[in-house]
């Protein structure tokens, strides 16, 4: 498992071919990996976003992530985990955070990935300030509950 | 009977330490402290913001919860990240 807080931009998808060559003892042993991807948009609440800031609570986020990590454990059979989440500076269309778990079987791949990242969004200690083109500037109060539209 | 004087390391984060323009506070007491208690004696007569979540160190906590001497109490306002 690896968990870790990145100041500067990283690219994902070289990420998770660096940890499965490098960190990964399990070649032959995983049939799925589920990945979450959270890239900056440049359009937050009708709002044209310039640059975010993000800060967090270092020590904190990364236990928690760890206690995330764990209870996915405790209900899902996975091999391995890999998070990633910038702070700084992020500029639209940057990737903000980076979710990975692999398992034998999709269904534990899946239903652990997404139990991580809503946890991450409700739970660890990040927070987002905005820079707005009209140069105001303003905290992100709440996450959504992920939807743009629930269809009923 | 000798009473431990404690000593506790106090965090503010996001909106919460702008608003209060601070980032961390000491604060020490010589009678069991909530965290309720430890804002009150950091911050006098400022009210706990609704909606502030609180951590002693560094996992998450109701107000009522004792500290121990030597903890770190961090206060800061809903999280945002992901």
């Amino acid at each position: 498992m690896q968990i870790r807080i990145c100041p500067e931009e990283f690219d994902p998808f070289h990420e998770i071919q660096a940890f499965q060559n490098t960190a990964l003892d399990k070649a032959g042993k995983y049939g799925a990996t589920s990945i979450f991807v959270g890239t900056m948009r440049d359009l937050n609440d009708d709002k044209d976003v310039e640059v975010m800031t993000l800060e967090h609570y270092e020590g904190m986020t990364e236990k928690q992530l760890g206690i995330f990590v764990s209870e996915a454990q405790q209900q899902w059979q996975i091999l391995d985990a890999l998070i990633l989440h910038r702070v700084g500076k992020i500029l639209p269309d940057q990737t903000i955070v980076l979710v990975v778990v692999w398992a034998s079987h999709r269904g534990d791949a899946f239903d652990a990935c997404r139990y991580i990242i809503e946890a991450l969004k409700s739970k660890a200690p990040f927070w987002k300030k905005e820079k707005l083109t009209s140069k105001e500037e303003r905290w992100v109060t709440k996450n959504t509950d992920g939807y743009l539209q629930k269809n009923n | 009977m000798v009473q431990t004087i404690m000593s506790i390391k106090v965090r503010y984060f996001a909106s919460l330490k702008e608003t209060i323009g601070k980032s961390e506070d000491e604060v020490s007491g010589e009678r069991t402290l909530s965290v309720s208690d430890v804002w009150r004696l950091a911050n006098q007569s400022t009210e706990l913001p609704e909606n502030i979540l609180a951590a002693v160190n560094m996992d998450y906590v109701g107000l009522d919860t004792n500290v121990n001497d030597g903890d770190e109490v961090a206060f800061f306002p809903p999280v945002t990240g992901g």
